[in-house]
């Protein structure tokens, strides 16, 4: 019974958080974090970057000996190669992005000139074909691998995207992203809400759900269950499949607003990633 | 004595829909089915392992549902008690026929 008032009550509050949205997406986020910081009022807030174990003192300890050994190191490797390796063109990645790439922090950003989100993967992709080279595939493999290197380079740095007020399709990409996070999708009728928010902490079968404040931080990321790694779109995609929703394609429009507005949301965490996970 | 119990059975069964052993195991495999009801994702079962909490646990049944028809229409399509709910509509969204719906109601009621 104690369960039934309490998902009702929280029902209520995501409603009253959505609601709040027309203010605008500096109100949102505000409203956003604070859900999460009275959710979870043992969690310092700047540990939400650390996703479900932010919440989960119990596996916890067990991440922390992972993450000691961690198993994205050769990715890290891996990803330090392609990014120093020199183009037929004689150029190479860090043409693009500099010594290190360590630009985490400058993506995802509104793009004035092409009206569009530009995310870091396809920023990456862009180098490699401008510069005449293959592009990567978006989901695992070269591009996790680059990703992660850049991402290692780039621990620290905060997030801090911007929705520019003087162009009202950076606010409707925006508002895209935030209609897609809160509306209900696929066989089983879910929003990335539904999980992330309303039930955020509560356990589906062995798996407790993680709050979305820091669902950006930490990117790309090792999986068990992958026994590999993947872009944070990889991710998206896998949450669809389990609500028998159609994923839509990784970089495509759907994904980057998403992105975007998730992001966003994270705004003052810092950027850790690549990091391991169930 | 054979009779008066055939005939108490069968006076039984014209009174509440027939839940025999049989429709209340299939009701159960269904139940449990991860690719079926898969119920046991969000609720705890008598019985059940790895069973998670994102709703109430299924106890008592009979006192929560005395009318086997609301039973029924609240796993065809929860969204109209709660729309924010979490619990898929089962029905509406033709995860389980109609048919398979009763039978996890025989099983609910044992519970
Ligand atoms: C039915 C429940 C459910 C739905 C709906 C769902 N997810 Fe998830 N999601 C999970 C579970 C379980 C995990 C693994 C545990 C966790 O949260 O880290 C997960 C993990 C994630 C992660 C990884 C978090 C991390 O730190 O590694 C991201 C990001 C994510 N989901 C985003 C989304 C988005 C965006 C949507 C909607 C498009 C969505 N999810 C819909 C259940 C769900
Ligand atoms: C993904 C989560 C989820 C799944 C799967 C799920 N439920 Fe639920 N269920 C809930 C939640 C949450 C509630 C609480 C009511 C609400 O949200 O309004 C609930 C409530 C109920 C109730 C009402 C209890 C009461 O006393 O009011 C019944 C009965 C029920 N579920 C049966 C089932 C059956 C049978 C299945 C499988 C065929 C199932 N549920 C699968 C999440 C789920």
């Amino acid at each position: 019974m104690k369960t039934i008032i309490r998902n009702v009550a929280f029902g209520l509050l995501g409603a009253s958080v959505a609601a709040a949205s027309v203010a605008g997406p500096a109100e949102d986020r505000a409203a956003f974090q604070k859900f999460y910081e009275n959710r979870f009022p043992d969690t310092p807030v700047d540990d939400f970057k650390n996703g479900v174990y932010s919440i989960l003192p119990a596996a916890r300890e067990q991440w922390e000996s992972i993450e000691e050994f961690p198993p994205y190191e050769l990715a890290i490797e891996r990803g330090e190669e392609i990014y120093n390796k020199t183009f037929a063109n004689g150029k190479s990645l860090k043409d693009c992005f500099g010594e290190d790439g360590a630009v985490r922090s400058e993506y995802p950003h509104w793009n004035k000139e092409r009206g569009m989100v530009m995310t870091m993967e396809l920023a990456v992709n862009e180098c490699l074909e401008a510069n005449g080279e293959k592009p990567l595939k978006y989901k695992k493999g070269a591009m996790a691998d680059v990703t992660a290197y850049m991402s290692y380079n780039s621990r620290g740095q905060m997030v801090n995207v911007e929705i520019p007020a003087d162009d009202p399709r950076a606010l409707a990409a925006y508002e895209n992203g935030k209609e897609h996070f809160y509306t209900k999708r696929g066989q089983l009728n879910f929003a990335c809400a539904d999980c992330h928010m309303h039930t955020a902490g509560m356990m589906y079968r062995a798996d407790t759900t993680s709050p979305a404040f820091g669902h950006a931080t930490s990117w790309p990321v090792f999986r068990s269950k992958w026994q590999a790694m993947g872009t944070l779109h990889r991710r998206f995609a896998g949450c669809h499949n389990n609500i028998r929703a159609n994923p839509y394609k990784a970089q495509g429009e759907e994904y980057r607003n998403l992105e975007y507005f998730v992001t966003y949301m994270s705004n003052g965490l810092e950027f850790n990633g690549p990091a391991a996970r169930k | 004595m054979k009779g008066q119990l055939l005939t108490a059975i069968l006076a039984a069964s014209l009174l509440t829909p027939v839940a025999s052993a049989d429709t209340i195991e299939k009701g159960k495999q269904i139940a449990w089915d991860r690719k079926k009801g898969n119920c046991l994702t969000c609720h705890m079962f008598e019985g059940g392992q790895q069973t998670g909490n994102v709703g109430p646990p299924m106890v008592a049944m009979k006192a929560r549902f005395p009318e086997r028809k609301a039973l029924v229409e609240y796993i065809k399509d929860p969204t109209k008690r709660n729309p924010m709910t979490a619990m898929p509509p089962f029905g509406r969204n033709k995860i389980l026929t109609e048919q398979e719906i009763n039978l996890v109601v025989d099983y609910l009621y044992t519970l």
